[in-house]
């Protein structure tokens, strides 16, 4: 079957888009529109699938290997984030057949502990950066909050993106500030928080995808989790259409993280099965999709243990960091 | 020796809640022969504003629920009343001075009127909504939306026939209220309060309050986040002052009658339109 | 009869799923197929007259599910008897009771969703999520929408106090059992008449359940009457002097002797008819949801749909860009076993439909247009057809102008909009028809000139007890839903 290019990117590949602001508007402003009600509908759909057994099994495993075990508070400590970065090695020590989590996600100053806390164990260091959650800071402060991320031994970078500068239209400045934290993350990767709750409209989500992967995104993420409402299934379903359409224009395959407000097993399978209708099995792997979570991974657990047991489990059998 | 029964408290319902009055007040309920039935509580205007409060809160979701969706729930709310047939009998009969027979007729008849109300909610739109064929190349249409939060006043005699009547056309169309009940005839419809609670109605969207009818009148007539008043429960009382305070936000007023009416009468879905804005949007037909 | 349901369930196109959704089959336990049915005449179970019985069958599997009754002219003769003699009482019954009873049927409906749903999957084919999460529910909804209607005529436009016809023959389709039996049923009762419903003869069994669901609501004897059979036991029907109204839907073609049947006896009529819609897509439309409107306009219901968009307009601009995504997208669709709970597309309904859309599929292929289909492992056992694309298209080729019925979409592109009209509305039929563009004028423009019944636009396939179905042309006449679906069953009036 002949793959065509993106209609929208029909004029070329996507350097020419980003060439200028006026380039990069109308290829934003050209891209096709998403109907809410079809696409929330489509969503609804696909969360009916019902994956049982051997199916739910692979899945949870999927799951926990996907997920970037988070904390993000004011009172975060050195001690909580050890606890939560052994939780992240050895989530269930009852059971060492329980995988690792995928990554575990901090603030900046609290990277060097957690980088000792998973050495050795292939768990990835996440840093949320960029004056997280808000944005809302001088250009020079993100750039020297990433680059001391970095250097502090986070492989992951998530920054959010200047929500002001796109709502009000000036894409290029966005545009320019992924590109500059890209460059900063050196070899660390880097994912672009969206924040679409503020963004508020599907077609945003789209486009603030689209300007995103232009920008050099790893990942495009949903939101930082501050904000109500933070990842939805339909929002995910527009992200995960323009990272596949993206790699039919491109050929480069770019990842998605749902985060925030996700909390159960049941919720996350879900996601699994957005990626694997959507974007893909290719997709389904932690090197391209991740769920941003908290409290999601002691669910998971619990639901191992349904499946393994066939009883129902309790969290006094859990750890609770 | 004859069992000591216990008896109820009765409570204004406010949020999905059953709270006393704020002022603490009660007053008598006395049933058709004189005897003391039960200590009311005495709403203040205070809990009149919680109860506009309450109301206002429940609006955005009560109206932006499917026609469906409330004409099930206002549909259940009927089986509650229903199932506790014999509660409301013994009541109403007490409360109105009934045959045990024609108190029977009259839950039977509030049932069913609550049963009409809940089947018009999909289709009174249909009804009084149009598409208008205007002179020029645009597609034109008006659909009747909910007014908002209505304050009301239930019949003073007909003590659950009468308060059906009013409530149910305000909840059609997806409107909240908050109703002052009979003054002197208010228990069974604070047993209806209960079915409601237990029934999937959300908490806000109906609000009783029990009490001085006149005290809390003026408070409720000159509110100004609330969008309408239906004044049918002061019928032979001296309205022109209310409605001079309803004018101060522009209210929309249903007058009461001169007397209260036969409420078996088949009712009339304008009473439902009573508490409805007409929208008519344009939008032109080209390529 | 024993069980051998089929659960190859495979996911077409992906050479090696990473990701098996195992098998979630709804079990069938729920309920209790009986091996024999009689008819249902005046409240009771009856032997046909002349004892003659046919077999009912699972088209998944080809297993025999029961044996149902073939009502001949005597049995249909006793129905409308029965009919007439309850149709006294219930005309005379305020609206508000009749309306009741019909508002029990809607509640034991919901409260026997499940059963009704697993019931369906079994004789008809359809998927268990089509009929738990969209056939039921809008069954349900149809019965809840007329209730409401029984005590409020005076309000319908119809005049202070319109009166029922009397009794009405009903002929429902096997694409939708037991919606279509509540598309009749519901209004039918509402207004004060009594009905002898006759389902398809491949999908007899939801309508016999209806008929305890009857005896459940403590329905008048009477009211409603079912009598199974084939077209034979509809012509009785049709032709009974005692039938004042005769309510049709299914092909086109039995339609026309209906009408023919009917002129000159002063029979009301109404019909439902085949369609060969247009779904139009332009160039500005969201194309990600017009992707899955295309696929739930024709698969849905593996296409078993009177308005299904059966024919893809597609601006010519996107034309490929549409047909990527569409081909992409239907690699992901699952046909197979109709209980599993992950099932898209499920069985053909039976070997005669199957015959028809095998025959017009290579009709199309002989034509020069060219099909494609995606990988499917097809079961064994039953009826099945997988989804299928041609393009290449012309107007004047057999699968662009005759009813398929079947998940067989025809593409076709056009440059204008004006071309668009001229395409979609050049057909006999004029049942349904999609837009698909981000511009409401557009929209509007081409809502007002598209010759269909019902346009959905930027959506498709979408239901509802409110709002009016039907179509123009040889798609039928009369209306089913909202306002205008009470003028069917209501005297007074032109007709």
């Amino acid at each position: 079957m002949s793959l065509s290019i993106h209609p929208a990117a029909a004029d070329g590949p996507l350097t020419e888009v980003t060439a200028s602001e006026s380039a990069l508007r109308r290829f934003l402003h050209g891209l096709p529109g998403v109907d809410q009600v079809g696409a929330e509908a489509r969503a609804a759909d696909l969360a009916t699938r019902s994956i049982k057994t051997d199916a739910k099994r692979w899945a949870i495993d999927m799951a926990i290997r996907m997920t970037d075990l988070t904390t993000l508070e004011g009172q975060d400590t050195p001690g909580k984030v050890r606890a939560l970065s052994t939780k992240a090695v050895q989530p269930d020590p009852s059971d060492p057949t329980v995988p690792s989590v995928a990554a575990v996600c901090v603030y900046p100053d609290l990277v060097e502990v957690a980088v000792e806390a998973v050495r050795g164990s292939g768990v990835q260091v996440a840093a949320v950066a960029t004056a997280f959650p808000s944005g809302r800071s001088f250009m020079d402060v993100k750039l020297l909050d990433t680059r001391r991320a970095v250097e502090a031994g986070a492989t992951e970078v998530d920054m959010v993106i200047d929500r002001g500068a796109f709502l009000a239209g000036h894409y290029g400045k966005v545009l320019d500030e992924i590109q500059q934290i890209k460059a900063a993350c050196g070899d660390a990767h880097l994912k672009v928080i969206l924040e679409t709750g503020e963004l508020v409209t599907l077609d945003n989500a789209r486009r603030a995808s689209w300007l995103a992967l232009a920008g050099g995104a790893d990942f495009i993420k949903t939101s930082t989790g501050k904000v109500t409402p933070a990842s939805t299934t339909a929002v995910t379903l527009v992200m995960l259409e323009a990272v596949r359409d993206f790699f039919f224009a491109t050929g480069q395959r770019r990842g998605v993280k749902s985060a925030g407000g996700i909390r159960s097993a049941k919720e996350a399978i879900r996601y699994l099965v957005l990626v694997n209708e959507t974007a893909g099995p290719d997709w389904l792997t932690p090197d391209l999709f991740r769920l941003g979570a908290s409290s999601l991974l002691n669910d998971l657990l619990m639901q191992r243990h349904k499946q393994a047991t066939g009883r129902y489990w309790s969290t006094d059998y859990l750890t609770l960091d | 020796m004859a069992r000591v029964d216990v008896r109820k408290t009765y409570k204004l319902y406010i949020g999905g809640k059953f709270p006393r009055s704020e002022s603490g007040r009660s007053y008598e309920i006395r049933a058709a022969d004189g005897g003391f039935v039960a200590n009311a509580a005495r709403a203040s205007r205070k809990d009149a504003r919680d109860a506009v409060v309450a109301a206002r809160k429940a609006f955005a979701g009560w109206s932006s629920a499917t026609a469906y969706n409330r004409g099930q729930i206002l549909y259940r709310i009927a089986e509650m009343i229903e199932g506790r047939r014999d509660q409301f009998v013994a009541e109403v009969a007490a409360a109105e001075g009934l045959s045990t027979r024609k108190a029977a007729a009259v839950v039977e008849a509030a049932v069913d009127r609550w049963v009409w109300y809940a089947g018009w909610t999909d289709k009174f739109a249909q009804v009084f909504g149009a598409s208008n064929p205007v002179a020029g190349p645009y597609f034109n249409f008006s659909v009747p939306e909910p007014t908002g939060v209505v304050a009301a006043f239930a019949p003073q005699s007909s003590s659950l026939l009468g308060f059906v009547s009013v409530v149910a056309p305000i909840l059609t169309s997806g409107n909240t209220v908050v109703v002052v009940a009979s003054e002197q005839r208010p228990l069974p419809v604070i047993s209806l309060t209960e079915a409601l609670a237990t029934s999937d109605v959300p908490a806000g969207v109906v609000n009783v309050l029990t009490g001085h009818v006149d005290e809390l009148a003026p408070h409720l007539a000159g509110h100004m986040d609330v969008n309408a008043v239906d004044l049918t429960g002061l019928a032979e009382r001296d309205t022109v002052e209310l409605e001079q305070r309803a004018a101060e936000n522009v209210k929309r007023v249903v007058r009461p009658p001169s007397r209260e009416p036969d409420w078996n009468a088949t009712p009339d879905p304008t009473r439902i339109m009573a508490f409805t804005e007409t929208k008519t949007v344009w939008h032109p037909m080209g390529l | 009869m024993t069980d051998t349901p089929v659960r190859n369930t495979r996911v077409p196109d992906m050479a090696t799923p990473l990701w098996e959704y195992a098998p979630a089959p709804e079990s069938r336990d729920i309920v209790t197929i009986d091996s024999s049915y009689g008819l249902f005449i005046g409240g009771e179970w009856v032997e046909p007259s002349d004892g003659t019985m046919f077999k009912t069958v699972n088209p998944a599997t080809e297993e025999v599910l029961a044996e149902v009754a073939q009502a001949g002219r005597a049995d249909v003769d006793r129905a409308v008897g029965a009919a007439r003699k309850a149709f006294g009482r219930w005309a005379k019954l305020p609206g508000a009771e009749r309306g009741k009873y019909l508002y029990r049927i809607a509640r034991i409906i919901q409260e026997r969703a499940r059963e009704l749903a697993v019931l369906e999957s079994i004789d008809n084919g359809k998927p268990i999520k089509e009929t738990r999460d969209i056939d039921l529910p809008l069954v349900a909804a149809h019965f809840f929408y007329y209730a409401g209607w029984a005590d409020k005529l005076a309000w319908a436009g119809l005049g202070p106090d319109p009166r029922p016809l009397g009794v009405a023959g009903q002929i429902i389709p096997w694409n939708f059992p037991l919606l279509m039996l509540a598309w009749k049923v519901a209004p039918a009762l509402a207004c004060g008449n009594t009905v002898v419903l006759k389902p398809a003869e491949t999908t007899p069994l939801t309508a016999l359940l209806f008929a305890e669901i009857c005896r459940q609501a403590d329905l008048p004897p009477g009211v409603v009457n079912i009598v199974t059979g084939a077209g034979e036991t509809g012509r009785h029907l049709v032709e009974h002097d005692g039938v004042d109204k005769i309510a049709f839907t299914g092909s086109t073609e039995v339609g026309k002797q209906i009408q023919r049947t009917v002129a000159g006896t002063g029979k009301r009529v109404t019909l439902e008819l085949g369609g060969k819609a247009a779904n139009v897509i332009f160039d500005d439309a969201p194309i990600d949801q017009a992707v899955e409107g295309i696929v739930n306009g024709i698969f849905f219901n593996q296409g078993h749909v009177c308005c299904a968009g059966s024919r893809l307009l597609v601006q010519e601009s996107v034309h490929d860009a549409v047909i990527d995504k569409l081909k992409r997208r239907l690699g992901t669709l699952r046909l197979g076993d109709p209980l599993d709970k992950n099932t898209d597309i499920g069985a053909i309904n039976s070997s005669v439909q199957l015959d028809r859309i095998t025959e017009l599929v290579s009709a199309g292929e002989q034509e020069g247009a060219q099909r494609w289909q995606p990988e499917c492992d097809l079961p064994e056992r039953g009826y099945w057809f997988p989804p299928t694309v041609f393009t290449g298209v012309a107007q004047s080729h057999r699968i662009a102008r005759e009813e398929i019925f079947g998940p067989v979409v025809s593409v076709l592109p056009f440059r204008t909009p004006a071309e668009a009209i001229e395409k979609a509305n050049n057909t006999p039929y004029g049942l349904s028809a999609g837009v698909w563009t981000e511009k409401g004028s557009r929209i509007l423009w081409m809502a007002q000139r598209l010759r269909a019944g019902v346009v959905w636009a930027n959506t498709f396939n979408k239901f509802d007890p409110a709002s009016p179905f039907g179509g123009y042309k040889e798609s039928g006449f009369g209306r089913e839903g909202g306002r205008h679906g009470l003028g069917a069953y209501l005297a007074g009036g032109v007709h």
